[in-house]
């Protein structure tokens, strides 16, 4: 048990009042070595757990954009053999060509992967366990210990679904979505027997992850701040960090009901989806259940999941924004108010993935009005981002690039997303490459820029090193042009109604006029995927080799974060946590460049 | 050490997590009762009766919540032996609880409601089933604090756990109310 996490259980007696033995034996020994299991492994520090979700977030993301690069082959070559893919994967590319199973298990994988374990964990995991304690002024997480616990359920839900990856017929291969009656009858299809169980297993364990880091995050933001860190006080990420956690702690549970029933279906006989079916020419017996109440739980966690999604990144963007512009935020409490109408209407809509399940057109309609309102907050971020760097005194390092560039692929996405959010223009829309372009780009593009801007940002905060920022440019340019360049043309394919999820267009006249364009498409991927590769390079080299931080401000930042020594040890601040006088966002003001956070508030000074 | 003590505290962490999770228990359970809303509101819906021993698991469930309230009351008290007695007591009484639904598992499936039978049998067992482990989570949490109030090396004087596990438990108990109560008018 490490030194500090005694620290916390001794503090919660003090504050009882009361006198107590320490539990763990070893409270009052002030200073003890960690052993390398108890610092990088089973750790309870915040800022370690940060690194461990990150790194394996990366693992997750090379493996799923992968994925898609392999079936991004087939769709461009639908004909060529590619001798290297049986290499790899075997029977499942017989020949050089991958099976339509593998296909359908790609495409599924590829989904979970990236939205759940490296957008989700990866993206919230890290960054609200790096900067919660440290920018609200804290020693650690409310709870230690289930922070750690959370890190290592996800890390079991990754092991669990690694796993399904090598079973015989394959991974779960239904789309991430996982619909019954395929995710619900082992029959229907290779990848509906045991890679289901193991999708739903690890999505169980997964769902556990996301709960205990959540209601830590809530709870150290609403408990622990520091002496002056009033809410309206606090950085913007930290809010959207709340807000997201906030998200997941009332709707992932919603989505596990709905896995307990799909289990029940596949399992023991119930009929909670499944009627009237016939699989193989046989009639099943199943009778009443409902396909749609599958979609209704799914969507009812799956809309507020892309915004847990998106929340962070947007927190961290406007935090790099404004320091790197030298401006405080624009209209901070309209940031504030803005993230929070979106996580109320996050609940309210999601019902605009099922317009053409035979919705009600009448219940439709209140879910279109309700859809085009969340155009509303979402347009006041926009509108507050451009301003905070209007006329700024820009400094363009790889995390404001990449962050301008979120603001850029967020607007393109987000009006797409307007079109789909009405009814009659989604019945012709609707599973077609258009979803698909839309939410890659609102949603995969700039959420991953989001993120790569936390990193280059918060870089010198986790490892005391910067990354390389030739690299880095190199790396936000190859990726914002080539992001444009795959995801744009898929609007044109989707509105010519090309839908998602086939294995081969060239058999369809309709579709057979974007085979150069799949091409085009496809070799870019591979451009953007190489890019990435660098940027892994570039991260873990710098971990070990990047050049040294010599101060504690490197971005002459305000917040609390860089108030710790360069190398902070558990606990942040070796002496007393700082006390907080003033708003995050005091930046080029009276003459100054920029005003910590911990400066008290001078007399003479003029009101933002 | 000392700036630990000056960060400003109003409710333990510990119970406001336990807020935030009976939050996100309580979201789960509705979805399950939304679900069966949903599922209700369409046609093959066969209704029942819900099995007689429900009624005794609540007056079971109720009574352990008056005793689990009357543990704290004594630990605060420090009279040891009582409150060692009345967690057993309220432990017990979750078991006997746990008994009284899979005892009425049974009576409905020997009355031709099996799990894989009509969609609003399964929605029953599902549902009381997660909730008994509900329950039955709460079941383990006392013996966990049955065995720490044994443990004669280190000793505890904050009330802080004992709180925090009859919070919860009144929680399983309102949450079975409402529960039965749903289960018995939308049928
Ligand atoms: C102005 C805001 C937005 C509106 C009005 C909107 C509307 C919609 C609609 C109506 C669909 C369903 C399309 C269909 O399946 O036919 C959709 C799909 C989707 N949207 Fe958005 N959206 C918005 C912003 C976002 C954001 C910010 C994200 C994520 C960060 C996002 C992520 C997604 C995803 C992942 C899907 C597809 C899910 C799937 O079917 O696999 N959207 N959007
Ligand atoms: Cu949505």
């Amino acid at each position: 048990m490490s030194n500090d996490a005694t620290l916390h259980s001794h503090q919660q007696e003090l504050t009882h009042g009361a006198v107590a033995h320490d539990d763990h034996g070893n409270g009052h020994e002030h200073h003890h070595e960690d052993s390398f299991i108890s610092k990088y492994v089973f750790s309870m520090d915040h800022k370690m757990i940060a690194k461990q979700f990150l790194i394996t977030g990366i693992i997750w993301a090379i493996i799923g954009a992968g994925f898609s690069v392999i079936f991004r082959l087939q769709l461009a070559f639908p004909d060529t053999a590619f001798p290297w893919l049986e290499t790899i994967l075997g029977h499942w590319a017989k020949g050089g060509r991958i099976t339509p199973e593998a296909y359908y298990a790609l495409v599924t994988m590829h989904g979970t992967i990236l939205v759940f374990f490296v957008l989700t964990a990866g993206l919230s995991g890290t960054f609200s366990n790096l900067l919660i304690p440290l920018q609200v002024g804290a020693r650690d997480m409310a709870s230690p210990f289930m922070n750690m616990l959370s890190y290592w359920f996800f890390f079991l839900a990754s092991m669990v679904m690694m796993a399904s990856l090598f079973v015989q017929t394959g991974p779960a291969s239904g789309g991430w979505t996982a619909y019954p009656p395929l995710s619900a009858l082992g029959d229907a299809s290779i990848g509906s027997r045991i890679g289901m169980d193991l999708w739903l297993t690890s999505m169980a364990l997964f769902v556990v992850s996301q709960l205990l880091g959540g209601l830590n995050y809530i709870s150290t933001i609403l408990n622990m701040r520091t002496k002056g860190m009033s809410m309206t006080r606090m950085p913007l990420p930290i809010w959207s960090f709340f807000f997201t956690a906030v998200l997941g702690v009332l709707s992932f549970p919603v989505l596990l009901s709905g896995f307990i029933l799909l289990l029940f279906d596949r399992h023991a006989g119930t009929s909670f989806y499944l009627s009237e079916l016939f699989v193989a020419g046989k009639a099943l017996s199943n009778e009443g259940g409902s396909a749609i109440l599958y979609q209704h739980l799914f969507w009812f966690l799956g809309h507020p999941e892309v915004y847990i999604i998106i929340l962070p990144a947007m927190g961290m963007v406007s935090e790099v924004l404004a320091v790197n512009s030298r401006k405080p935020i624009f209209g901070y409490l309209a940031m504030v108010g803005s993230l929070f109408a979106i996580a109320i209407l996050a609940f309210l809509v999601w019902a605009h993935h099922m317009f053409v399940t035979g919705l009600n057109p009448f219940l439709g309609a209140f879910f279109v009005l309700l859809t085009l309102l969340i155009a509303v907050p979402s347009a006041i971020k926009v509108f507050n981002w451009i301003t905070t760097i209007w006329k700024g005194n820009i400094r363009f390092t790889p995390g404001a690039l990449f962050s301008i560039g979120f603001v850029s692929t967020f607007i393109s996405g987000g009006l797409t997303g307007i079109w789909l959010g009405n009814s009659s223009i989604d019945i012709h829309l609707h599973d077609t490459y258009f979803v698909i372009a839309h939410f890659h780009i609102v949603m995969g593009v700039s959420a991953f820029f989001g993120m790569f801007a936390g990193i280059y940002h918060w870089f010198p905060k986790m490892y005391s090193r910067y990354m390389n920022n030739t690299l880095g440019y190199i790396h936000f340019w190859i990726t914002l042009v080539g992001a444009y360049c795959i995801f744009w043309p898929m609007h044109y394919e989707g509105m010519a109604g090309m839908p998602r999820r086939y294995y081969d267009y060239s058999s369809w006249e309709s579709f057979k006029q974007f085979v150069e364009l799949n091409k085009f498409i496809s070799i870019v991927v591979v451009a953007v995927f190489a890019t990435q590769l660098l940027f892994v390079f570039n991260f873990f080299y710098s971990i070990f080799k990047g050049r040294k931080l010599t101060t504690t401000n490197p971005w002459n930042a305000t917040t609390l974060e860089w108030t710790t020594p360069i190398h902070p040890g558990h606990g942040n601040w070796p002496g007393e946590i700082p006390e907080v006088h003033r708003w995050p966002y005091d930046y080029s003001k009276d003459g100054k460049d920029f005003i910590p956070q911990t400066v008290p508030v001078s007399p003479d000074e003029s009101k933002h | 050490m000392q700036a630990m003590s000056v960060q400003r505290k109003k409710i333990h962490p510990h119970k406001y997590s336990l807020w935030i999770a009976m939050g996100s228990i309580s979201m789960m359970f509705i979805g399950f009762t939304s679900a069966y809303v949903v599922k209700r509101a369409q046609a093959n819906w066969l209704a029942f009766e819900l099995p007689h021993i429900f009624w005794i698991s609540t007056a079971v469930i109720l009574v352990s919540s008056g005793t689990i309230q009357m543990a704290v009351k004594q630990f605060k008290e420090r009279n040891m032996r009582r409150y060692k007695q009345l967690i057993t007591i309220t432990a017990l009484l979750g078991v006997v609880f746990a008994a009284c639904q899979c005892f009425g598992f049974a009576q409905m499936s020997n009355h031709g409601l099996p799990l894989s039978g009509p969609v609003s049998a399964s929605f029953i067992y599902v549902i009381v089933g997660v909730h008994m482990l509900h329950v039955l989570g709460g079941v383990v949490a006392l013996l966990i604090m049955f065995a720490r109030a044994y443990r004669t090396r280190v000793r505890v004087y904050s009330p802080v756990p004992i709180e925090v596990a009859s919070l919860y438990w009144h929680f399983v108990d309102a949450l079975w109310i409402y529960l039965l109560i749903f289960l018995s008018i939308a049928r």
